[in-house]
């Protein structure tokens, strides 16, 4: 069986607020699946406004790059959206982490 | 290499931008980032509870239908101040096992009762009138995810005061009992207002490299002076006495001279001997401990579904 | 001191809809503030010549109560969620129960020609007077037995709203179509949950089928047709014929959740009265001291 895990992950959401606008990322949420996401999502960032189209995305499944931020050294080229410490693996001997 | 990540730090801070979550951060500004980040979460959460109280029992459906979508949308605070948080590098988990063992702080105000219905009003005007003052500026933090929850939390906080003081108009037309009630829960909420600031700037010993890091954009000092001048044109429009026989009008600098604070009562909240301390986070946990099995099936569930999806592929 | 720019985002396009959530009518060229002081402002609230007046605000009152009762024992969770994200959901709920009992009482007002407001009928009868079903009235000890209600409750008032959107009673038709949307998403949060609570760990699905069990003897009640039902035909719908869709829908849940259907007889009433007859549970009592107690306490007062 798959490992079940004690905490609900992390999703990003992600949002178009009329038609003619890109999705814009507003925020994050957890749930436990992708169903329970987009339902949460559609309660607390669009107060169930019909007409507005969600995207929901587990925050582990993206890859970001982030030319304008400052990434720490060690750090991939591609890589998660946060510096979450489940998201990475930070050697000992790096300073100020 | 770690100087030139403070270099670049302190420039992005200097012109005035956000840091966003991948930036390198010193570890003090970080640290200090999800204490604030997740006090405020805490107390959006806490807070839900002096105003819960009064739901079921609220005078008017109408009043019962604000009251309650005011709550939601603290919980809908509480949320996107922990989401904040968590692009720091913490867990929600973690911050409320933290809040629930006592670790975190919250505001204090919410360590007064709500006795009478007029405290929703009262609530509304002052505690959310003073929580405006302190995070309109915020608005403007330098860590990004917080300024940007902090401007949708803004929006919404002015329904909610202005929800109070309307509450309070209502009732000052009514009945002699409900204008003494009114009256009575401004003298309970005035002081702890004017503390939600925090301790004289003299005593605050973060303020200083909080603004150089602008993540604390006015001193307390500046701020509480700030909502006094707002609130007492605010009283004497709604009719109320503020219970500071000191309050009076300075020419001179333009603004309202008050009468001395009582930290001692503050410093007693703080260390957990206030009105309802133990009450709050007592509610806290057990709103956690008794959906830990709701939350486990809901992982199980998930759990399960992917075997099945993935045996079925 | 400067506050900086940061007002201007507080002065961007507020929407105003928020502080009557749930609680306003389809109507143009009415203001926010009169459709927030006046749910039925702006729709012709005159009672259909060929409807009795009476009958008409007997029903409103028996969909009202219903919707009224629920929403206090939804309000009772404040702060009490599993998960945050439930916190949001569950006060939906509420909200939009209260919105449809908030619209029902005030209709219940004009139809029978006593003009009394919403808070009248809310905060001023007695309990024989309220006629709501007993199963709104029954507390949730855990968050299995609220799920089990909202899904219950939901599936069959939405199953009863879907119909009433024919109403001959034109105000009680708009409310009935501001509903079913509404219903839709209570049954679909219950649904969803109660699959989860019921697949999930041994220990969750003991919990959803003991919460099932525990209220199926209040089903039977939802169905059973009431003389005002009978006597309105054509503007309200008897609950009888929604009984088909209702088991088909929850049978469809308990399949996908492996949950079993109860079985367990009807809940007696006194004498054959139940709770749209104004013959109640013992706990309605509680409900009814709780939810008017500030009103009664200052009956000269606005709020």
């Amino acid at each position: 069986m798959s490992e079940v895990r004690k905490d609900w992950p992390l999703y990003e959401v992600f949002v178009r607020g009329k038609r003619g606008l890109n999705h814009v990322h507003v925020g994050s949420l957890h749930a436990a699946d992708d169903r329970m996401a987009l339902r949460n999502a559609r309660d607390l960032y669009t107060r169930r406004n019909e007409g507005v189209s969600i995207w929901v995305v587990a925050a582990a499944d993206i890859t970001a790059s982030s030319p304008d931020e400052k990434d720490p050294f060690f750090a991939p080229s591609g890589d998660k959206v946060y510096r979450h410490p489940t998201f990475y693996e930070i050697p000992d001997n790096v300073p100020h982490m | 290499m770690t100087e030139e990540l403070e270099r670049s730090f302190e420039d992005t801070i200097a012109r005035d931008q956000r840091l966003e979550p991948r930036d390198w951060v010193p570890e003090g500004y970080r640290k200090t980032m999800i204490r604030q980040i997740s006090q405020h979460a805490h107390s959006e959460i806490i807070g839900m509870q002096p105003e819960a109280n009064w739901i079921t029992r609220a005078p008017s459906l109408r009043r019962k239908a604000i009251l309650l979508a005011k709550v939601q949308d603290e919980a809908g605070h509480g949320l996107y101040l922990y989401s904040a948080a968590e692009t720091l590098g913490v867990d929600r988990t973690e911050l409320t096992e933290k809040l629930i063992s006592g670790a975190q702080k919250y505001s204090s105000i919410f360590n007064y009762p709500t006795v009478t219905f007029a405290d929703v009003g009262v609530i509304g005007w002052l505690v959310d009138g003073a929580a405006i003052c302190n995070q309109v500026p915020l608005c403007r933090s330098s860590y990004g995810p917080y300024a940007r929850g902090m401007i949708r939390i803004c929006k919404e906080e002015s329904f909610h005061q202005r929800q109070g003081y309307e509450l309070l108009m209502t009732m000052m037309r009514g009945t002699e009992a409900q204008r003494e009630m009114v009256q009575e829960a401004t003298n309970r909420w005035w002081w702890p207002s004017l503390m939600m600031f925090g301790p004289p700037d003299a005593d605050s010993p973060n303020t200083e490299q909080s603004m150089a890091w602008k993540i604390k954009r006015h001193t307390n000092d500046e701020l509480r002076q700030r909502f006094v001048d707002m609130s007492v044109p605010q009283a004497e429009a709604l009719g109320v006495t503020l219970p500071d026989p000191e309050l009076s009008w300075n020419a001179e600098c333009g603004s309202y001279d008050f009468g001395a604070i009582d930290w001692n009562e503050f410093k007693q909240i703080l260390k957990g001997n206030g009105p309802c301390n133990a009450e709050r986070i007592a509610k806290r946990r057990a709103a956690h401990e008794d959906g830990a099995w709701v939350r486990e099936a809901a992982a199980a569930h998930a759990a399960k579904q992917r075997d099945r999806e993935r045996s079925a592929a | 001191m400067s506050f900086d720019n940061a007002y201007e985002a507080l002065a961007e396009a507020q929407d105003d809809a928020r502080w009557a959530f749930g609680t306003k009518p389809e109507g143009a060229g009415v203001s926010p503030e009169q459709r927030r002081d006046d749910p039925l402002s702006g729709v012709d609230t005159s009672v259909p010549s060929d409807v009795d007046g009476a009958a008409l605000a007997a029903y409103c009152l028996m969909l009202g109560d219903d919707a009224l009762i629920a929403s206090h024992r939804l309000q009772q969770w404040c702060t009490r969620a599993p998960e945050l994200e439930d916190e949001v959901a569950i006060a939906n709920i509420g909200l939009d129960l209260l919105g449809q009992a908030r619209l029902l009482l005030t209709r219940a007002g004009r139809a029978d020609g006593s003009g009394r407001g919403e808070d009248e009928y809310a905060f001023f009868r007695a309990e024989p007077e309220f006629r709501n079903v007993r199963l709104t009235e029954h507390a949730h000890g855990d968050f299995a037995e609220l799920l089990a209600t909202v899904l219950v409750f939901g599936t069959w008032r939405l199953a009863v709203m879907q119909r009433l959107r024919e109403s001959r009673d034109p105000v009680l038709a708009s409310i009935a179509a501001k509903a079913v949307p509404e219903l839709t998403y209570h049954r679909e949060y219950a649904a969803d949950w109660v699959v989860r609570l019921g697949d999930g760990t041994e220990l969750s699905h003991g919990r959803m089928q003991g919460a099932l069990d525990g209220i199926w003897p209040l089903v039977g009640e939802l169905f059973a047709t009431h003389e005002v039902e009978r006597a309105l035909a054509g503007v309200a719908v008897d609950p009888a014929e929604t009984r088909r869709e209702f088991d088909a829908v929850l049978s469809q849940v308990f399949e996908a959740a492996g949950l079993r259907l109860p079985e367990r007889a009807p809940l007696a009433g006194v004498a054959g009265r139940t709770g749209r007859d104004g013959l109640h549970t013992e706990a309605m009592g509680y409900v009814l001291a709780e939810l008017q107690s500030v009103a009664r306490a200052h009956p000269e007062a606005s709020w």
